[in-house]
């Protein structure tokens, strides 16, 4: 076949990158050829938009072990572990195929995790979906839960926390973004270099078909069109059982009675074996010669090209030490798994591959990896950018009846329960989840210790269209937050950046100014970037989503039984305000729901505050002062506290008696969403020391009430039952949904 | 007492069971491989939850004809004592060691929350440690829980006090939310004519400990060490009957 | 020469079927009010070779009882075709 720059253009690649691959070789590329480069450069593989923005980032601490790079990052725990963790997205495939395309994103995230020898042990996810009353939402929230439901709970790790919300700048363009953490010895973290020259490369897992050829170039880098629904083929099928038996397989090859078998492996996930080969051997220093009629293959008449580029899922690549070969096979045997040599490792720094004989890839390694391009694309901010000015509430309403308004945010799509959702899914396999979906972050015991992670996922995509840089440090701060909440100190962020077309000079400036906000937040909260990943192209017929850097934090408690939960546990309890009230109303839920307005500004935010907050609220949880906590986010002060009273699912609803603070329109002091806020409850003989810490801190602290009766009763604002508001709140969604014609 | 607990290609709990029950309880735990051919020298052998081969073709279709079943299936009709969680019990119906099928629940979702059971006969080796009518709290979380027999079977597992739990809300009734699934009969687990074999949805195995929700699971497992122990005089374990909630 | 038996695994009548009713409430919500009962079964295609047709059908008919359907809940029927060898 003669390749052409038509040919390079169906693959995905320009004009110019077509020249530079012709002048690279001094050749035209073969079929092969152009297929490795066509997903090699891709946005997906290659970062080529992103690189040049993400230098900069906190990498590195004392605690890292591993940062990005690898298949996942590394943070020290003490007691001679290491938790491994990694967010990433597969909104594409999730548009075109939602139970499949969040499956697959399960497994492939949580194959990331485990090639690095850590057993996964929670899962978390953050979805975004178009309006509620978009006709394909439903269909659409329906398949991803279902769909992450099944893989998960399948491989038998549990699902634990995550976040939904519903907009319609995701109308067009779903995000699925998952999350997995896992636990590992710290001195036997395996990686992904291919070394050893004339070391066997061995494939193992389930067959290769032609699942998802070209969805590294194809699905991941380029935007919906009206043609969209025809890309359906390529979607990837996943088989949870089959990936069970990978995870065991591999973790048993990686115990310490087998492990000396084991040089260097790694999952095969976008771009399947040509990435997961090049990438080793470009780590490694080395080449890798692969035959590709040994590869394992499901179906008949599979060529070398649709080889090379196939995602069919639960596959692994391994480069095992010389006569190990056999007793390699047997562990994989034992649990049912293919296992072929199909290569070896050499010292030419290219990658060959041969087919029945015949050459058909022969690539130096180096410009499919460090010397891919790297585009430094125009950054422009927008000279319409939503309005920013800050709103002046005297053009707003007040709403007539308080009760009313609360109740509808209470029950409304994003702040809802989201029980629907996470009951769905397993968080009790593995036995080690503390603090379950529900609270502020989930919490899980670190197997063999008594210490717990916890974790959260989180960003308000709202403020990031208002304000990119702002929006982005409000998304880490809500997720230190979080974490301070149930007791954690956060030391650790992986993060999903998913935006529009890198080819828009407004998309790159949203983008430049998320990474930044992104960098002086994690130096801020000394939380070092381990791990992440960039969607690009999340855009349909133009219209981009707005930029949206969902933030995977991670925090430890040195003891587990220290953790801190969300709802009100007794009457009698202080209830206690840390930070303080401002009066703002921008971008406010609230603004949205009840005035039907998006604008006004993003609320004001301090890093340093901040900082102190979570200082003085971990020190809390660490004495045991605290029977609760909660941060104040989307909804405001009535909604957090509405979900002080009612979110417990094992104890009855409790009431309070809060106090209004004058000197505020009530709506801006109700539903105002000014950041390092939390509400505390404690008893009352531990209010003294906790305001010695609050004055060491120099964090503002006010006893707004107090845990008491069967009704909240805000000022004179607010009196409703907690039955009614719980009601309201359970059925959100479910009633959301009841309207829509999918059964 | 020697226990022990089988791993099916694909089951999930094996590794909590076996915690449970060495760990927290003390006990002496075999790991068995489902390729294994006996089960000699064991008191009670347990069946896990999970989804042992992927729960291909039905849950539990395949893992009952796994070389294991065949040594389980003697030991119990020499009377070894047999207990199947989750896709244990799924398993156990398929061998046709305990009657009915379980099949898709009646919302047709994965669910996953917590459950009250009601001791319908605590005059069994699982349930000897409770009182008839004691409410306990065990999680649920499985796809395919509502339990199905046919009318005569049915009536011959109440006549003959077979139904070990029923699903009821926390304070004993048995109402149509309570019931997670679906099950005729809010049929939570059963027990063989017999009473060696006993399958039921809910985990105990997660119900072990306050830090992770509860301790009711404790009386199911301490129930059958309380049995199994030879000589009546030996002394068994308190059972604690409080759920001791966190700090 | 090669046999293509094609199993029909259904629920039988009288077994909870909520899948078979959450289809037929969807159907009607797609405007086919006209339909009634809806059952949801398996279809599965088992490919043999080197028997006769008499070994095949008995063949096949011990594997539905053993293992592709669930008596206690489901009842099969099955066709057996010829298929030229590949």
């Amino acid at each position: 076949m003669r390749i052409t720059v038509e040919t390079a253009l169906q693959h995905g690649l320009s004009a110019d990158e077509y020249a530079r691959i012709e002048a690279t070789l001094g050749r035209a590329p073969t079929l092969e050829e152009l297929g490795v480069f066509s997903v090699m450069w891709s946005e997906h593989c290659s970062y080529k938009s992103s690189r040049a923005y993400l230098r900069g980032l906190p990498t590195t601490g004392p605690r890292v072990l591993q940062g990005p790079g690898e298949n996942a990052g590394a943070i020290d725990v003490g007691d001679g572990l290491a938790v491994v963790f990694k967010i990433e997205s597969h909104n594409h495939p999730s548009f075109v195929e939602p139970f499949q395309g969040a499956a697959t994103g399960v497994g492939g995230i949580l194959r990331d995790i485990f090639t690095m020898g850590a057993r996964p042990i929670a899962n978390l996810n953050s979805l975004r979906f178009g309006s509620i009353d978009h006709p394909r939402t439903p269909f659409l929230l329906r398949g991803v839960v279902a769909g992450i439901g099944h893989y998960g709970n399948c491989i038998g790790v549990p699902t634990v926390g995550g976040e939904v919300s519903f907009d319609p700048g995701y109308d067009h363009n779903i995000l699925v973004n998952a999350f997995t953490l896992g636990v590992v010895k710290a001195d036997r973290i395996f990686r992904a270099r291919a070394t050893g020259v004339g070391n066997p490369v061995m494939y193992v897992g389930s067959r290769t078909g032609r699942d998802g050829i070209h969805g590294a170039s194809l699905l991941a880098s380029a935007e919906f069109d009206a043609e969209s629904e025809s890309k359906r083929p390529t979607v990837q099928v996943g088989d949870p059982f089959t990936e069970k038996l990978l995870l065991e397989a591999c973790l048993e090859l990686m115990s310490p009675a087998l492990s000396h078998h084991l040089v260097a492996i790694q999952d095969m996930g976008a771009a399947g074996l040509t990435s997961s080969s090049t990438e080793m051997a470009s780590r490694g220093g080395t080449g890798i010669d692969l035959d590709l009629s040994r590869v394992p293959l499901r179906e008949v008449g599979v060529t070398p090209y649709e080889i090379l580029l196939s995602e069919s899922q639960e596959r692994m690549l391994l480069v095992v030490h010389q006569g190990s070969e056999d007793a390699v096979r047997a562990v994989f045997e034992k649990w049912d798994l293919e296992a072929a040599v199909i290569g070896t490792v050499t010292d030419t720094q290219r990658l060959r591959c041969t087919f029945e004989g015949k050459v058909v890839v022969d690539l130096p390694i180096a410009p499919l990896t460090d010397d891919a391009p790297v585009y430094e694309r125009p950054a422009v901010e927008p000279q319409s950018a939503e309005d920013g000015a800050k709103l002046d509430l005297r053009e707003l309403p007040e709403p007539s009846d308080y009760n009313q308004t609360l109740l509808e945010l209470v029950g409304s799509p994003n702040l809802c329960s989201r029980e629907w959702v996470y009951r769905q899914y397993d968080s009790y396999v593995g036995g080690g989840s503390i603090v379950r979906p529900g609270s502020d972050a989930a919490v899980v015991r670190l197997p063999g210790t008594d210490k717990a992670v916890a974790m959260t996922v989180d960003c308000n995509s709202r403020l990031c269209l208002v304000d990119p840089y702002v929006g982005t440090i409000s998304a880490v701060a809500e997720a230190a937050r979080n974490l301070a909440a149930s007791g954690a100190e956060p030391i650790g962020v992986t993060n999903c950046l998913n935006f529009g077309s890198p080819e828009k000079p407004e998309v790159m400036w949203q983008f430049q100014q998320a990474v930044a906000g992104l960098r002086d937040a994690c130096v801020a909260f000394g939380t070092p970037v381990i791990s992440g990943n960039v969607s690009f192209y999340n855009e349909t017929e133009g219209r981009s989503i707005p930029p949206t850097p969902v933030i995977g934090m991670v925090g430890l408690l040195e003891d587990a039984s220290q953790h801190v939960t969300q709802w009100f546990k007794s009457e009698g309890d202080a209830v206690v305000l840390l930070g303080r009230n401002r009066e703002e109303l921008g971008s406010s839920e609230y603004l949205a729901v009840a005035h039907h307005q998006v604008r006004g500004g993003v609320p004001w935010m301090d890093l340093e505050i901040e900082r102190r907050l979570i200082r003085a609220v971990v020190s809390a949880a660490r004495e045991g002062l605290l029977r609760s906590a909660h941060d104040v986010a989307e909804g405001g002060l009535a909604v957090a506290l509405a979900e002080c009273c009612i979110s417990s699912e094992t104890s009855a609803p409790l009431g309070a008696r809060i106090e209004v603070e004058g000197g505020f329109r009530p709506d801006a002091l109700l539903f105002g969403e000014s950041h390092a806020r939390m509400i505390v409850s404690v008893r009352r003989r531990h209010l003294t020391r906790l305001r010695e810490i609050a004055r060491r801190d120099d964090v503002p602290i006010s006893v707004i009430g107090e845990v008491r009766g069967q009704r909240l009763e805000i000022g004179d604002l607010v009196g409703l039952d907690v039955g009614t508001l719980r009601e309201c709140w359970r059925q959100g969604l479910t009633k959301a949904l009841a309207g829509s014609a999918d059964a | 007492m020697r226990w022990g607990v089988i791993t099916f290609p694909g089951s999930n709990d094996d590794e909590q069971t076996a915690f449970v029950l060495e760990r927290l309880l003390g006990e002496t735990v075999v790991r068995l491989w489902h390729k294994d051919a006996n089960v000699d020298g064991l008191d009670c052998v347990v069946l896990p939850g999970g989804f042992s081969y992927g729960d291909y073709l039905r849950c539990g279709a395949v893992a009952r004809f796994s070389p294991i079943m065949g040594a389980v299936k003697a030991f119990a009709e020499r009377g070894g004592i047999v207990l199947g969680i989750c896709n244990g019990f799924q398993i156990l119906c398929e061998a046709g060691l305990l009657p009915g099928a379980l099949i898709r629940n009646r919302e047709l979702d994965f669910l996953c929350r917590r459950a009250h059971v009601r001791v319908e006969d605590a005059d069994t080796i699982f349930t000897n440690r409770c009182r008839r009518g004691d409410v306990l709290d065990l999680p649920v979380k499985h796809g395919e829980g509502c339990y199905v027999a046919d009318e005569a079977t049915l009536r011959s597992l109440e006549a003959g006090r077979q139904v070990v739990l029923r699903y009821t809300d926390a304070e004993g009734r048995v109402t149509p939310e309570a019931n997670p699934n679906g099950s005729l009969g809010a049929i939570a687990g059963i027990r063989n004519a017999r009473g060696n074999v006993f399958g039921l949805m809910p985990h105990p195995e997660h119900a072990c400990e306050w830090i992770v929700g509860g301790e009711d699971g404790r009386k199911i497992f301490l129930s059958i060490v309380a049995s199994g122990t030879l000589a009546a005089e030996t002394p068994v374990p308190p059972v604690s009957s409080k759920v001791l909630s966190g700090p | 020469m090669g046999w293509l038996a094609r199993v029909y695994v259904t629920p039988k009548v009288g077994v909870l079927d909520p899948q078979g009713k959450a289809v037929q409430h969807s159907l009607h919500a797609l405007g086919y009010p006209e339909v009634g009962d809806v059952r949801i079964g398996k279809y599965l295609e088992v490919r043999l070779a080197d028997v006769s047709r008499e070994s095949a059908e008995v063949r096949v008919r011990e594997m539905c009882e053993r293992l592709l359907a669930n008596r206690v809940i489901e009842d099969f029927r099955f066709d057996v075709d010829a298929e030229p060898a590949s």
